[in-house]
């Protein structure tokens, strides 16, 4: 398989994955607002914490308000975690390499980057956004099934797994970063609004209803961390997604580097002891983790992807 | 029940049809096609035209755009239903006299590259290759597997008023469109099967094969099973749609430059996730000048840095050779017929559009008198640009025309203007006839081959003699069927279609 179109497809998967998680985030966000009192919500910042680009976004925009925190996250093409930008370039990796990926797999996407641009004004409108975002929600599971179901599973398959696990390995833990960042000062009369709040870490992710079934205890900060981190059989957890990129790296030729690469990064995360850590400990926590998830990316790029172009020779006077 | 189509009000004023040959008479070979389509009718032909177009939407068959956002669209394939339909004994005639044309023209293009003997003997004034753009210094002296350069050839022939079928002009290059014959063929077949039952046209569907044994020929290691490349500039380019079902249907790896390096033992390798492989031989889609940084433009990065050495080393096969397209200019098309009798010493069998050369006194002086009534073309333009039309020109054009030609006579050639034949075609309110062009390809290696037909381009608006698909023309699916016609179809050759169309979609 052709070094480009593996790196196609695994940034068509990130892509993919990076729509749907920031479908998630926006919505949970925004319905986790109407439960809080207005005095103590933390807003919309977060959001753009968890993005990473509040340097962009400050350029951009005079407040982190609503209207300009969900613009920026759906519809904004200068940001690149943006869902238009995300679904643009998902589009462009997938029409280079259509002969690989089933063509309804192709012609679902297209539909979701139509639907996306063009009803992009409704989407931004506190009435429309919810239909808009899970529409999008949906498609991108409709997607991912499609793409499951339908594709060889061979190598290329491997790499779509790749690119989705280290996005969803990524976004969960930002979530969970910045969720926990934020709360609430430990005062007594808060805690109710704190649970909400560790519920709605929980829904940006669809884990509410597994973390109730798998561990059977209240929603509190220890589990919680435990269920989204340590987890081996949520689909949507840390560890789960480490173990399936394993297995994908264990298909795939020459792949000792990376291994030993994924082998620290697992490592490191099975010997987190998440509940005894302060908000400043979890905060390093996730940031080595993601060091290491950049790092293991790195890792497959350079094993097996297309050397980056060397940079122009200078010009012979 | 829709009203039944009336032949007999069908008139293509002047001009040769290629299925009605007057105001309700078939020709031959089309009786029965225009029986079959006349008692659809025209409700019922447009419905069918309907599911045509939806069909090419499903099927994904397009063709790129620029849209003015700067983006890249793929727009719908434009096609007509009613099929174009040559006789088998006129096609083989025709099919000989493309492969004369592209065998005397790789010969040339050798001997431009080795001993230049056509210009040594004077058939070929030196002046024409010195001022031509499209010679490649750097592929002097290269011996191509084979002695081949032209290994897929695209020539343009369009039929005049009196019948007779000429080469309007060689592609040598890049040239585009044999998917859609395929495709039209497919297409065809889904929306009006009937029509299949009378007729058995020759099949269309192993050209991607054909293509695929004509490149395995050129492989430098022939005693593996070759590892064969399509070089696409990528999805920008117009004809991408092309390039990747040509590498889907041959299961060739459809690469762009950045996959591809020459390394240190002057062999092509892909970067693949196993590492290097190395490539034999690559079909290449992209340009001579932005073939390779190194030999070409420097700044080019649709390239890989040193396929030139790598070509020239015979380590990798390069389809079309660069260079061939010298053989391209239009001024070279004039000498075509010399080109053939020096070479192959025979007479060409398919003619020329008689042909104006500037560069001689005598046709110069005639052309700047007869510039109103003349078509102007500059030898290296392709797709129509910088063409003087006589009879549509202002006198300002015909002067500016008049003063670049004087300035570089050899530079420019002139034709009478042609009356392309047309073909029946559905139009809003029936049935009209509309020109086309044909374009066959021609492969060549160990063997020689020519596409069944070929792609039928037709100018879809009224009265216009412009095929280019960007600029409103369409296509249609191209027929060669034999005239020996049995009145009823026999059961077996029915089967055949049957069976073919079913392995087909």
């Amino acid at each position: 398989m052709l070094s480009r179109v593996a790196e196609n497809i695994y940034w068509l998967a990130r892509y993919i994955e990076r729509v749907e998680d920031t479908a998630r985030l926006v919505s949970v966000n925004a319905n986790l607002l109407l439960d809080l009192p207005r005095g103590i919500a933390p807003g919309w910042k977060p959001l753009i914490d968890i993005s990473g680009a509040n340097e962009l976004f400050e350029e951009h925009y005079k407040d982190y308000g609503e209207r300009q925190v969900v613009r920026f996250l759906l519809g904004d093409r200068r940001h690149c975690g943006s869902i238009i930008s995300a679904l643009t370039a998902a589009r462009e990796n997938c029409r280079t390499i259509r002969d690989i990926v089933p063509r309804e797999a192709w012609e679902q996407l297209n539909g979701l980057f139509l639907f996306a641009s063009e009803h992009l004004q409704q989407g931004s409108t506190k009435s429309g956004r919810h239909r808009y975002l899970r529409e999008m929600i949906a498609s991108v599971q409709g997607l991912n099934g499609l793409l499951d179901g339908t594709m060889l599973h061979d190598q290329g398959y491997e790499f779509l797994r790749l690119g989705r696990y280290l996005e969803r390995a990524d976004m969960t833990s930002r979530i969970a970063d910045v969720r926990s960042a934020t709360l609430l000062p430990e005062a007594d009369e808060l805690r109710p609004f704190d649970t909400i709040q560790w519920v709605s870490v929980l829904k940006s992710l669809t884990a509410y209803q597994m973390y109730r079934r798998s561990e059977q205890i209240r929603v509190q900060r220890g589990p919680v961390l435990r269920f989204i981190f340590h987890s081996d059989s949520f689909p949507r957890a840390v560890r789960y997604c480490m173990e399936t990129v394993r297995a994908g790296l264990e298909r795939l030729p020459r792949n000792e580097s990376a291994l030993r690469t994924l082998g620290r990064l697992a490592r490191s995360l099975d010997a987190a002891h998440l509940e005894s850590l302060s908000h400043t400990e979890l905060h390093d926590f996730v940031d080595e983790l993601q060091a290491g998830i950049a790092q293991l990316h790195q890792e497959i790029a350079t094993t097996w992807f297309l050397p980056l172009p060397e940079p122009p020779a200078a010009e012979a006077d | 029940m829709s009203q039944e189509i009336d032949w007999a009000q069908y008139a293509s004023d002047g001009f040769y049809d290629e299925l009605v040959a007057a105001p309700g008479e078939p020709r031959a070979v089309a009786r029965t096609l225009l029986a079959d389509i006349g008692a659809l009718g025209a409700e019922e032909l447009a419905a069918r035209q309907e599911a045509a177009d939806v069909s090419i939407k499903e099927m994904g068959i397009s063709f790129t755009v620029y849209s003015e956002e700067g983006g890249a669209i793929d727009r719908a394939w434009p096609f007509d239903v009613v099929p174009r339909v040559i006789p088998q004994r006129e096609w083989q005639r025709v099919e000989a006299g493309l492969k004369q044309r592209v065998q005397a023209l790789n010969l040339f293009i050798n001997d431009l590259y080795h001993d230049q003997k056509i210009l040594a003997d004077g058939v070929l004034p030196r002046e024409v290759l010195a001022k031509s753009i499209n010679f490649r210094e750097q592929c002097m002296g290269v011996d191509p597997p084979l002695g081949i350069w032209a290994h897929v050839c695209g020539s343009d022939l369009v039929r005049d008023a009196d019948g007779t079928i000429y080469v309007l002009e060689d592609n040598l290059r890049v040239p585009s469109g044999v998917s859609y014959m395929l495709e039209n063929r497919l297409v065809t077949k889904r929306v009006l099967p009937e029509l299949f039952e009378h007729y058995a046209p020759l099949p269309v569907d192993d050209y991607p094969s054909q293509l695929f044994d004509t490149l395995a020929a050129l492989s430098p290691r022939p005693a593996d099973y070759p590892e064969v490349a399509v070089l696409s500039p990528g999805i920008y380019n117009s004809a991408y749609f092309e390039h990747s079902y040509l590498a889907q249907q041959m299961g060739a790896e459809l690469v762009e430059g950045r996959d591809l390096f020459v390394d240190d033992d002057d062999c092509c390798y892909m970067r693949t996730i196993d590492g290097p492989a190395r490539v034999d031989v690559i079909y290449r889609r992209v340009d001579d000048l932005f073939l390779d940084p190194e030999a070409f433009l420097p700044d080019s990065t649709l390239g890989v840095p040193g396929l030139m050495r790598a070509w020239k080393a015979g380590n990798v096969a390069l389809a079309n050779a660069p260079g061939a397209g010298v053989a391209d200019d239009k001024v070279v098309y004039a000498f075509v017929p010399e080109i053939i009798r020096y070479y192959l010493d025979q007479d060409p069998i398919i003619p020329n559009v008689p042909t104006y050369r500037c560069m001689e006194p005598d046709a110069l002086k005639y052309v700047l008198e007869h510039l109103h009534e003349l078509v102007v073309k500059p030898a290296n333009e392709s797709g129509g640009y910088g063409m003087l039309v006589g009879p549509a020109s202002t006198a300002a054009e015909r002067e500016a025309f008049a003063e670049a030609i004087k300035k570089d006579p050899r530079n420019y050639i002139a034709q009478p203007t042609l009356k392309l034949s047309t073909v029946p075609t559905v139009v809003k309110k029936g049935i009209e006839p509309r020109h086309v062009d044909l374009r066959p390809f021609i492969l060549s290696a160990d063997r020689q081959q020519v596409t069944t037909g070929g792609l039928t381009r037709v100018a879809l608006r009224k009265g216009s003699l412009v095929v280019n698909s960007s600029q409103g023309g369409g296509s249609k699916d191209t027929w060669v069927v034999s005239e020996d016609l049995p009145s009823e179809p026999l059961a077996s050759s029915r089967d055949a279609a049957e069976r073919l169309s079913q392995t087909q979609d």
